[in-house]
């Protein structure tokens, strides 16, 4: 039924697994209400990624705006209320919408069954479920939009969100809430596939580090992700009728708001980075072509992350009158995440070193993505300080900080993802040039945007402050102009993308040398994802696959046995 | 979709699962999971609920008596009873029992419906006498019943020796909400001094207990509205749920090897009874 | 299908996924049910009527001990968890674990900083013994 168009001059078909299909998941059934109406998990990891791509557009222009605004001290063209509308929205649509669901939901539904050799996650329709409360979620955020903006911060804090605000919060409280649940869905889906859909002989301890990572990231979203849930529906309530909870007049307490808010959104902030983490542990053993340095470090350091990011979300409150023993136990506990996450780094380190690294772009990303994470891992250590923070706290020092982790890290390693999987998502080859020069374009502004914000918050420049001092008027420009720099780079990055849609060249199987499942599968994979399911084995046995001249790609090594690593 | 079932003889078997205990494992794992972000999304309510009472005893003591414990236990009874229905039913779907199955399950519906109907008594009997949430709180004369509960009529409100105790008394609560600032400066160092000396008794239907004080009722309704509200509306859920297995039921679609989904729901209507189970002692049963 | 049924034959003989150790079918037998369910009425009367006696700082207590045995029985004989795989009631018993974090530590923060909110240490109203 399905034609192998490649030439197999002189050997038998079963040597070379079969590179393409002319039939497959993106032409398998035409028409548009058979994408709606889907229940294939790449199908619904494109549509995310449609939508996804969407709500960055719409977060970066408005970060676009105030940054132009910043350009100059004084009043440009935005008054005090529009540029609280153009921070707040930029920092909820690029939260809730885009790094949230970024890597878990796009890139984890195309890649996370292919990776167990399964045919789908354990719950499909529930997966579409998880897609259309997503849409329903960015409709809230739509309607806020148009029904008077939002003005509060993406944090909502009380009282000025429940009693002051005139904004249209209760739509974009709605629209978050909504999008809590598909976050939830998608979490409890990819545990159950992982538990459930592992192919024989994928043990836990075989399991890719991007599955583990994953895992990490769906126990979050299970667990913290319901108590904003209620959160949020307690801030309605509060909005809508006053019931008091949080507002001091009627003997409640909007401390208590903070606490509730981050119980659920300091671990959501490793929602973000722990995906990032799993798709770079990933690229740095492909581009390496060395087995994994640390497997089991890695996975568990994963796990705990998980497990600890449940114990500091008072670190967001040292100064908003949380009690001084609070603020000791999770300044404490605050410290001991820098451990997991520096094994992660270590151990990626560990992996290059002596590896025969080459620096195809997904790499580049990769090597960035280290480079600033360091970074803002690094600063982290001086905010979870009770004594610096309560300088630091509410300055550009903490936007860089959590920038260079959430862009820096995050949206650097989703886009190392993209390209790395991007071939087997689409079946086409990019332009290696063009991508590169844009990864390293948008590098330099990310540095250029954020760096000198540490120099200004250093020096006392307060955040979501519309106006500033003559001092600081150098560091804004900078910044601003970065800003333009990544914004340009990231204009590169889509061009060159949707470029390869029309004219790239047609992708092999396996056109980087990955040892994990999802490249034994042709590019891009039928609607069953395998003609037979793969056996599985080391996901980090390089030596299991080589070059293929007249494939143009990775094909596995005839009757490799593969050695025991451990 | 054709290719949702694969598996021609086993016509509720989805294509991506091996076999039918593949299907029920996962499936099992699923709702176990979403049970646990059930358990903590309703943890946001629970911790509301103990950090108020934990501040205020007095409001949840006296406010909590314009709940009829009768109807809460009755109510308690009506979860309890339709719970062993659907352990039953699961029961039943194992064993094959078609018309015991259909009959449970039918049950189960009767109570849930039964369950509403009373929450609906209450409530409108709540709404009628003005114990409303949050701003609508506008409880009428006699909204909270004379009877049962003479210790808890009582409110101790706090006492500035520096004036006349007589006079002052209402006049300096009702400003503190003004100007706390000052307030605390003013009376924080005699508190310490003074401890249980600075406190006088009076019922809460007293003139003297300023509004904003009584008004404080308000934050137990505003806490039960949300937390049988929400409960509730888990009850409408599972009837909804409930009323799909009966169809399917009445079908036949279950049998010994594929029951899966009433032991699923089953296991979602126990824990909206679990959470019940809680939410009566804590509500109704405050002294 | 024939293809899924060879997935199915190749794949028979192996552990897929987590092993499917058994216990998911068990039935439960009716003199437990009804036994639960008359314990859970009795459990529920015994809550009523000690909630008649004003025992002090032990009622909470009372009430939430009761409730808890019912909540038990609830999980471990109508939810099968007592012979179901140990994963789920690790979950679930997990889950209370993040809730009683969750509660427990606002608890001891509200108890710490309360001191500090004078204008409701002002206007304290307790209810009488």
């Amino acid at each position: 039924m399905a034609q192998i168009d490649i030439p197999l001059s002189g050997r038998r078909a079963q040597d070379v697994p079969v590179q393409h299909l002319d039939t497959n998941y993106l032409n398998v059934s035409k028409g548009l209400l058979s994408w709606f109406l889907t229940l294939d998990h790449k199908r619904i990891g494109v549509m995310y990624l449609l939508g996804i791509t969407g709500a960055f557009a719409l977060g970066g222009l408005a970060a676009l705006g105030f940054r132009l605004e910043l350009f100059r001290p004084g009043m440009q063209y935005m008054t005090h209320e529009q540029y609280n509308q153009f921070f707040t929205v930029h920092g909820a649509v690029m939260v809730f919408l885009f790094i949230i669901p970024g890597i878990p939901a796009a890139l984890g539904n195309m890649v996370l069954p292919l990776m167990l050799g399964a045919k789908d996650v354990a719950f499909p329709r529930l997966n579409l479920g998880s897609f259309y409360l997503w849409m329903i979620g960015a409709f809230f955020f739509l309607w806020t939009l148009i029904g008077g903006g939002l003005d509060t911060g993406w944090t909502f804090y009380t009282p000025y969100s429940s009693t002051l605000s005139s904004t249209a919060v209760i739509q974009a409280t709605a629209g978050a809430f909504v999008l809590g649940f598909s976050s939830i869905f998608t979490g409890l889906n990819f545990i159950v596939t992982i538990h459930k859909m592992r192919p024989p002989g994928m043990t836990w301890h075989k399991l890719p580090l991007f599955l583990w990572g994953m895992y990490a990231t769906a126990v979050i979203q299970v667990l913290a992700t319901p108590v904003l849930g209620i959160t949020l529906l307690m801030l309605i309530m509060e909005r809508a009728l006053g019931i008091g909870i949080f507002d001091p007049a009627n003997g409640g307490d909007p401390v208590l708001f903070q606490h509730f808010f981050w119980f659920y959104s300091h671990p959501a902030v490793y929602i973000m980075i722990l995906p990032a983490m799993a798709i770079v542990s990933e690229l740095i053993a492909t581009f390496s072509r060395k087995h994994i340095f640390g497997y089991k470090m890695i996975a568990y350091s994963s796990v705990s992350i998980a497990l600890l990011s449940f114990l500091v979300w008072g670190h967001h409150m040292f100064v908003s009158g949380q009690s001084a023993l609070s603020g000791v136990i999770f300044s404490a506990i605050t410290f001991t995440i820098a451990i997991p996450s520096a094994i992660k780094v270590f151990n990626w380190l560990a992996t290059i070193y002596r590896g025969s690294v080459s620096l195809e772009t997904p790499m580049l990303y990769a090597l960035e993505f280290i480079w600033l994470f360091t970074i803002g891992g690094l600063t982290g250590l001086f905010l979870s300080v009770m004594s610096t923070d309560v300088v630091l706290h509410d300055t550009y020092f903490v936007v860089a900080h959590f920038h260079y982790v959430m862009v820096g890290g995050t949206l650097f390693a989703f886009l190392g993802g993209l390209h790395y999987w991007w071939p087997k998502m689409i079946g086409r080859m990019y332009d290696e040039g063009l991508s590169r020069l844009a990864s390293i374009t948008a590098f330099i502004g990310f540095n250029l945007a954020f760096f000198p914000q540490f120099i200004m918050g250093s020096k006392g420049m307060p955040r979501r402050y519309a106006d500033y001092k003559p001092d600081f008027t150098l560091y804004h420009q900078l910044s601003t102009i970065g800003t333009l720099v990544l914004g340009a780079g990231i204009l590169m990055i889509v061009y060159t993308l949707v470029k390869s849609i029309f004219s790239g060249k047609k992708a092999p199987a396996n056109p980087w040398g990955g040892a994990t499942m999802e490249w034994e599968c042709p590019s891009p994979p039928p609607h069953f994802n395998f003609e037979h399911p793969p056996h599985a084995s080391d996901p980090y046995d390089m030596e299991r696959v080589k070059w293929d001249e007249q494939v143009g790609g990775w094909v596995p090594v005839p009757g490799y046995q593969s050695r025991v690593h451990h | 979709m054709s290719h949702d079932h694969g598996h021609g003889d086993k016509p509720f078997l989805a294509h991506h699962f091996e076999d039918e205990d593949h299907q029920f494992d996962s499936g099992k794992l699923g709702i176990w999971v979403f049970l646990v972000t059930e358990i903590l999304f309703f943890s946001g309510l629970f911790c509301a609920y103990a950090i108020y009472r934990s501040m205020h005893p007095e409001v949840f003591v006296f406010a909590s008596k314009a709940l009829d414990t009768k109807w809460g236990a009755i109510n308690t009874c009506v979860l309890l009873f339709s719970s062993l229905t659907a352990a039953w039913a699961v029961r039943n779907a194992q064993l094959g029992q078609k018309n015991r199955l259909v009959m449970n399950l039918a049950l189960t519906i009767a109570c849930a419906f039964g369950f509403m109907g009373i929450k609906y008594v209450e409530y409108t009997h709540k709404f009628h006498v003005g114990l409303k949430p949050g701003d609508l709180y506008a409880p009428v004369e006699g909204a909270y019943p004379e009877k049962g509960h003479g210790h808890a009529r009582a409110v101790t409100v706090a006492l500035d020796h520096s004036a006349d105790p007589e006079a002052h008394d209402v006049a300096h609560e009702a400003g503190a909400g003004e100007h706390p600032v000052q307030e605390a400066h003013a009376a924080a160092p005699e508190h310490a001094a003074d401890g249980e000396h600075g406190h006088t008794m009076v019922p809460w239907d007293d003139p003297r207990v300023p509004t904003e004080i009584k008004n404080r009722l308000k934050i137990f309704f505003g806490i039960y509205f949300c937390m049988t509200g929400l409960h509730g509306i888990h009850v409408l859920l599972g009837i909804v749920v409930f009323f799909w297995l009966l169809g399917r039921a009445i079908r036949g679609h279950f049998t010994p090897t594929y029951y899966g989904p009433v032991d699923f729901s089953a296991l979602y209507w126990h824990l909206v009874d679990l959470i019940w189970i809680y939410l009566f002692p804590l509500l109704y049963l405050i002294h | 299908m024939s293809h899924s049924e060879q997935t199915a034959a190749q794949h028979g003989a192996h552990a897929h996924g987590d092993d499917h150790a058994h216990g998911s079918h068990h039935v439960l037998p009716r003199w437990l049910l009804l036994g639960t369910w008359a314990a859970l009425m009795s459990l529920t009367g015994l809550t009523v009527f000690s909630a008649q006696y004003h025992l002090g700082a032990f009622d909470v207590p009372i009430a939430m001990t009761i409730a808890t045995i019912k909540g038990l029985l609830v999980m471990l004989i109508f939810m099968h968890l007592a012979w179901d795989k140990g994963f789920h009631s690790v979950l679930i018993f997990g889950s209370l674990l993040f809730v009683w974090l969750f509660v427990g530590f606002l608890l001891i923060d509200r108890g710490q900083y309360q001191g500090s909110k004078t204008q409701f240490d002002r206007d304290v109203i307790q209810s009488q013994p």
